[in-house]
């Protein structure tokens, strides 16, 4: 029995090993419950039924591991107002077991809302809308086009088993994002960036571009991401790796409003063990086209954390609330809304938990590729740009130095092809970045500024 | 940016070649040094962004490189004493060679010491130790040595045989920091600067992040360090990778120690060496990028700032009501290693799952920290 108050022995005349157990006492968290246990293979929670066994399932039995589970996604969607009753989401689902289990818990608390619909007599709560995306890269992709066709045949089977409520599927060819078409503008783009990272990177900012693009054509007033944990650990590491400290706080909130659709992240606690396990348990199918392994430095990052997850299983939580201590952007809230039909309480607490004392809203300026906002020596190059630039030079100029770095192509004769290639939504975000903020910026940066007499022309 | 040389391999690159002489040429107008020594090389130092130099020009480079951080940070100030913090290895040997000779060069006019830790780990640093007695010759700076026995009582020696392999490096990391600190007093300088090189400053980004250090994590990326307190630290080499650094030691044969410490390898820090070495190899600019982020983080004055005040016992610098130093010397003092090592235990705090050591920690009768007052 591991206890460590009986200490008969002191460690300087103990012959045996008692003090060898004093060190094991200190062990993953886990155990601990274990151990403290009288009864060692009962539930911690309801204390009736039997754990699960293995390693995530040690501590609960199934109901409350996809109790505690859905509670983490309750709990995210109520305390940060994701969704009301007016509201119409956007689910991205791309057939791994995070979107899955995000698309699996809005259509239950859909369901819920429905029925209590269906029970109230005066009916003045609407239920909210749900509509699920899917993004296909066939034309890009490595995989044949007929294993590609398969998995989407699958994905309309899961959407439409997901009723009542009944759910739209968007099944979105990537190359929309360009107006006409643009599967060759699209492949010469991608060709365009020589470095490996780069071209995963601009590929998940086109997916992103994509999804605010059917999310805005169609309607929808919010966009719900999978994102869970493990994978927000990932992209604390390597954003710090590409050096992109300064906008790494956007990125890891409940709730991100920068784009025109915001988005948001009920899963933003759930571990992608828990997930896989509850897909397991469930049954819930999920549709994993196998996509080559990330290579370059995303691939890395992923390894890195999949071999400190191993050696300490709270790794990830704990670099994901290192993460949530950065200060975040004035955009990581709702946006406030006076709807009235939202009830009082949701409004009270969408404005509890977007009120942050002593904090000034300051203007950002973003990166037409990746939309990160700016730091400040981006700013300042930014600021020194003359006025008489074609589009693509202060196109490059208004690039965050990482997308500056791995993205755009390295011989600056290149850049008018490279901006030529781009699709309307990237070249229109440079646009309204260059117009809209270059008077924010000089204000920002006046002190930096050697002479204050420059003006505007 | 540093530029070095590589091999280019044999293919013929004419036009490389060319732009080697020209550099060479402009180089040599601008300032007599030394002739650029093309093609004697074949096998040359290795940079961040991987562009051709020959070795004089890379030393030449290196060396500016140096100078302009240390000006730009304005590192120094005439008439200081400096004590550089000397293990014998790589990074303080090159730092001492460069200091004193940028010193001479550029004329800052600082007075250089050499200040040496002996931790007591046998066959380690003993050896190390032989290497700094040299230096002192070699560069002609004047060496201390201040020893963990004499301040502490305590050798790495006997506190591995007492705990192990597992917390040795925190022992060892916090008994340091004060034995310079101490040093440093007793050599009475102004400043000290530590060999720390842009790798080891990225791999302590990464690891407070992993262990959700937040107040460490803003101030980790800090070129100088300790500005309130007792002696104020700077680290030339911030911007300066390690693999220039082995690069300019070797070829310039300078007289260093380049062992691994004996008890070192079940340090933490691995994890996250490994990995930025396997980083280096897809990306090299990604260290200095970990230390931009670093200096990026968006962390809120509240949360930097721990309390700043003194050590009941010794009389340190502390934030906490014992530094760590006694905390953990009570915890060895009284065989309990584990006084001092992970969350929240000890004298300092009354966290209720504190264990029996709580109690009666400061009737004990403990071996003194140290002779001096601070």
């Amino acid at each position: 029995m591991l206890s460590s108050d009986s200490m008969a022995c002191n460690p300087s005349n103990c012959q045996s090993n008692c003090y060898g157990n004093e060190e094991k006492a200190e062990v993953v968290v886990g155990e601990e419950y274990v151990s403290a246990n009288q009864n060692q293979n009962l539930c911690i929670k309801c204390k009736t039924k039997e754990p699960i066994g293995g390693d995530e399932g040690r501590m609960f039995c199934i109901e409350c591991f996809r109790s505690n589970l859905y509670g983490k996604f309750r709990l995210a969607v109520t305390s940060h107002a994701m969704i009301t009753p007016t509201d119409n989401v956007l689910v991205a689902f791309s057939g791994g077991p995070s979107s899955r289990v995000a698309l699996q818990f809005v259509h239950e608390l859909q369901h819920k809302s429905l029925k209590n619909f269906d029970a109230s007599r005066d009916r003045s709560l609407p239920v909210f809308r749900v509509g699920v995306a899917f993004i296909d890269e066939t034309t890009i992709s490595p995989l044949p086009s007929h294993d590609i066709d398969r998995a989407i045949q699958d994905i309309r089977l899961i959407v439409s088993n997901l009723a009542p409520p009944i759910k739209q599927l968007h099944v979105v060819p990537i190359e929309n994002i360009y107006s006409g078409d643009g599967t060759n503008r699209l492949k010469n783009l991608l060709d365009a960036v020589s470095d490996t990272t780069g071209k995963e990177d601009l590929l998940l900012h086109l997916r992103m571009s994509s999804l605010q693009k059917v999310a805005s054509e169609s309607g929808y007033n919010k966009i719900v991401l999978g994102l869970c944990t493990s994978r927000i650990a990932c992209h604390v590491i390597s954003a710090t790796v590409k050096g992109q400290g300064y906008s790494l706080p956007a990125d890891i909130q409940y709730v991100d409003s920068r784009w025109e659709i915001p988005i948001v992240l009920p899963l933003r606690d759930c571990l992608v063990q828990e997930l896989n396990m509850l897909c397991h348990l469930d049954g819930l199918k999920t549709v994993e086209l196998l996509k080559g392994p990330c290579s370059g430095i995303n691939g890395l990052v992923s390894s890195f954390v999949r071999i400190l997850q191993e050696e300490n299983p709270s790794r990830e939580c704990t670099i994901v609330r290192t993460a949530g201590k950065l200060t975040p952007f004035h955009f990581n809230r709702i946006p406030e809304s006076d709807d009235s039909i939202i009830p009082l309480a949701t409004r009270r607490r969408q404005k509890r938990y977007n009120l942050k004392p002593n904090e000034s809203i300051s203007s950002e300026s973003f990166c037409p590729i990746c939309n990160s906002p700016l730091n400040k020596s981006d700013m300042l190059r930014l600021s020194n740009l003359g006025s008489c630039q074609t589009n693509s030079d202060s196109f490059g100029a208004a690039c965050c130095s990482s997308c500056r770095f791995q993205i755009l192509p390295k011989d600056p004769s290149s850049i008018d092809h490279f901006y030529s290639l781009l699709p309307q939504p990237l070249v229109a975000r440079a646009k309204r970045s260059s117009y809209d903020n270059l008077s924010l910026l000089r204000e920002q940066i006046q002190d930096c500024l050697l002479s204050d007499s420059e003006d505007e022309s | 940016m540093l530029r070095v040389f590589r091999n280019e391999g044999r293919k013929g690159n004419d036009r490389v070649r060319k732009l080697k002489w020209k550099k060479a040429r402009r180089r040599s107008r601008r300032r007599p040094g030394p002739a650029c020594a093309v093609s004697a090389i074949r096998k040359g130092p290795l940079s961040k962004d991987l562009k051709p130099y020959s070795r004089e020009c890379f030393y030449e480079v290196f060396e500016e490189e140096i100078h302009q951080v240390i000006v730009e940070n304005q590192l120094f100030k005439p008439r200081e004493r400096v004590a550089i913090g000397a293990s014998g290895g790589k990074d303080s040997t090159v730092l001492a060679y460069v200091l004193s000779e940028l010193n001479r060069r550029h004329n800052y006019g600082l007075d250089l010491f050499l200040l040496s830790v002996d931790e007591g780990i046998t066959g380690y640093r003993d050896d190390s130790l032989e290497t700094v007695k040299r230096n002192e010759i070699q560069y002609g700076l004047p060496l201390k040595i201040v020893s963990y026995k004499d301040l502490y009582g305590w050798t790495m020696d006997e506190i591995v045989k007492m705990i192990g392999l597992k917390n040795n490096c925190t022992f060892c990391g916090v008994f340091r920091r004060q034995a310079l600190d101490r040093g440093a007093a007793l050599l009475k300088v102004d400043k000290v600067a530590t060999g720390h090189n842009a790798d080891d400053i990225a791999e302590t980004v990464l690891l407070n992040i992993l262990r959700g250090d937040i107040a460490r994590l803003s101030r980790c990326t800090s070129i100088v360090t300790g500005e309130d307190g007792p002696i104020p630290r700077c680290k030339p080499f911030k911007y300066t990778y390690e693999k220039e650094i082995v690069m300019y030691a070797y070829f310039k044969r300078l007289d260093y120690f380049s062992t691994e410490c004996i008890y070192s390898p079940n340090a933490y820090r691995g994890f996250a060496r490994e990995f930025i070495k396997d980083l280096e190899r897809i990306r090299p600019r990604a260290i200095l990028d970990i230390i931009q982020s670093g200096e990026d983080f968006r962390i809120s004055t509240f949360t930097k700032m721990p309390e700043q005040g003194t050590c009941e016992r010794c009389g340190y610098i502390s934030s906490q009501k014992w530094c760590k130093a006694c905390v953990l010397l009570e915890g060895l003092n009284r065989g309990l290693p584990k006084l001092g090592i992970g969350r929240s235990r000890g004298p300092n705090n009354d966290h209720k799952k504190g264990t029996k050591e709580t109690n009666g920690a400061k009737s004990i009768e403990s071996k003194q920290c140290g002779t001096l007052d601070f």
